[in-house]
């Protein structure tokens, strides 16, 4: 299968102020065009860092990264980034916002008109198209996210990554956007690297969950494909013996093997 | 580097008459609420107006002036050479009735006064703005040139705005540009402390949005950096006003001229208190205005999220 992002040899270093921290070691991650894979572990075991890796914010301390066989250097719009906190500039309406992407990739190439429509129809996709004059801050915070994620796919990047994107959401919000993202990507056929912390969140969404080791120097412990057929439906799901099953696995690698340290001496 | 600072003591005390209205309206408003439930009865719909509440905003600061106003009455009862109040009015009255007159230049009325020291804080913040605020976003964007330049801002920085005066005179060899550049010196420090700071506290968070975008230096500085830093450097433009105000008055009262610090040295010359006192009221007066008016224009810059 054509690796479409791989992952060799990946090891990662910070060094502070205060020493050095090793990170992550002996990363090897390929991830094939079309695939969601979700990176899951405790807090502190590195995956955020994979991901930032990956959108090229951070560079390794060795290894190497590539992305369609390219190296990564540098962040790039063919790997939009969703952040965590939705990262919307609020002194930009909605629609200026996801501009500011769509210009960047397509303003060479396309008229002024088409470059409003493909805003617009970003927006649209989310279910956002009734705030394109709206700052955000007017907005709640579930629609904030949708923003952030019609910023990413308006740029039609070849991989869309994704750091806990739910994360600050209440859990209401947060399974409907799980659903409308299913729907996106089934629709745009998108690449996804996606962290998350939420073991319902990594069944429902990926084809692949790469489960991590706790830090320091974690790395990957496990990959479990998740073999579910799709569409997929939360409601149906939740009595199906393979999700059962697929859950408890994660479970029993999160909670009984690789329990979080703090929690073992709790 | 200085931290910044975003709210003066001036500021605060603006601002507390009216969030001292606003608690009042919320303790106002259970009362009412409860004098119409027990008058259920009574088919009143209006509103009662809420005296509470201007008892609060408007009668703190008329019983602060009425009794500064009486001290001094009281002060001044027995007479000497310190003006009473009413007589200060009236000289006040006879003043502001011809504020634009030019009897030969150095008699001219209190209007022309005030508007030639405006003009030279004008001049003098408007090149300290151009030369500081883009110096900031350097040394804001620039680790080694900030390491650089930070020690000597700190050096230069507490020197008395008048300890350059005769620089200036040395170097212009006039007495208007010297003024102008004494402005200049003391306004420029907290334009590049405050764009500084707000350039490097600018979020992480939109930093890494710029470089996903893969945003063009131009548009990272107009779209992310300039909006970002902008409540920062608006704070740093009320200070820079609000010191070079400071300084006009005794910058002028040195170098002489037109101007409402020359005017106050003019007028001890001529032992005339009354418009002394009244300078004192007018200088307070403008830089009131000037800082309200730049807190009005930071309020419409500021992004709350």
């Amino acid at each position: 299968m054509h690796a479409f992002i791989d992952v060799q040899n990946a090891e990662m270093v910070f060094t502070t102020r205060k020493g050095s921290f090793h990170a992550l070691r002996d990363i090897h991650l390929t991830v094939a065009p079309g695939e969601f894979v979700t990176l899951i572990g405790h807090s502190g075991c590195g995956k955020s860092t994979l991901l930032n890796l990956i959108a090229g914010l951070l560079t390794p301390t060795s290894g190497v990264l590539l992305c369609d066989n390219r190296e990564i250097a540098a962040p790039g719009p063919e790997r939009a980034v969703v952040f965590q906190n939705h990262s919307l500039l609020p002194w930009l309406t909605c629609f200026d916002n996801v501009h500011l992407a769509v210009e960047r990739v397509f303003a060479a190439t396309e008229s002024k008109a088409q470059l409003r429509d493909r805003t617009k129809a970003a927006l649209e996709l989310v279910g956002m198209g009734h705030a394109l004059p709206k700052r955000p801050h007017e907005i709640s915070g579930g629609m904030k996210q949708r923003v952030g994620i019609a910023r990413a796919l308006a740029m039609e990047p070849k991989v869309l990554l994704m750091d806990e994107p739910f994360g600050a959401l209440d859990a209401l919000t947060r399974a409907h956007l799980q659903d409308e993202l299913l729907k996106i990507v089934a629709r745009t056929k998108s690449t996804v690297v996606m962290v998350t912390h939420d073991v319902d969140e990594a069944v429902l969404l990926s084809d692949r969950i790469v489960m991590m080791t706790n830090g320091p120097a974690a790395t990957i412990g496990e990959i479990l494909p998740v073999t579910l057929p799709r569409p997929r439906g939360r409601v149906a799901l939740a009595e199906d013996p393979t999700y059962v099953h697929l859950r408890k696995s994660v479970i029993d690698f999160l909670y009984t093997r690789h329990a979080h340290r703090e929690a073992v001496a709790a | 580097m200085v931290s910044a600072v975003f709210h003066s003591p001036l500021e605060a005390s603006a601002s507390s008459p009216k969030t001292a209205a606003a608690s009042a309206r919320g303790v106002a408003l259970p009362k009412p609420a409860v004098a119409a439930a027990s008058e259920a009865s009574k088919p009143s719909q209006r509103l009662p107006f809420d005296w509470r509440a201007l008892w609060l905003t408007v009668l703190p600061p008329v019983i602060g002036l009425a009794l500064l106003v009486g001290v001094w009455q009281l002060l001044t009862l027995k007479g000497g050479s310190f003006p009473t109040p009413g007589q200060t009015f009236d000289a006040a009255v006879k003043l502001f009735a011809d504020p634009f007159y030019r009897k030969g230049p150095n008699d001219q009325g209190i209007g022309w006064n005030i508007l030639s020291s405006l003009q030279r804080v004008g001049v003098g913040f408007g090149l300290a703005a151009l030369v500081g605020i883009p110096m900031g976003f350097m040394l804001g964007r620039f680790e080694f040139l900030n390491r650089m330049v930070s020690p000597l801002v700190s050096l230069l920085r507490p020197v008395s705005p008048l300890a350059w005066l005769p620089i200036g005179l040395l170097v212009f060899k006039s007495a208007n540009p010297a003024a102008i550049w004494t402005i200049f010196i003391c306004s420029i420090w907290p334009m590049i402390i405050n764009t500084a700071v707000g350039v490097q506290r600018v979020p992480v968070d939109y930093l890494n949005v710029a470089r996903v975008l893969n945003l063009s230096e131009w548009k990272v500085m107009t779209r992310i950096l300039f909006p970002a830093v902008l409540p920062y450097m608006l704070t740093g433009v009320r200070l820079s006003v609000g010191t070079a105000w400071l300084v006009i008055v005794a910058a002028e009262m040195l170098t002489g001229g037109v101007g409402i610090g020359f005017w106050v040295w003019d007028e001890w010359n001529n032992l005339n208190v009354q418009h002394i006192l009244i300078a004192i009221f007018v200088i307070g007066i403008v830089g009131l205005l000037l800082e309200q008016l730049l807190m009005a224009i930071a309020r419409r810059f500021s992004f709350d999220d």
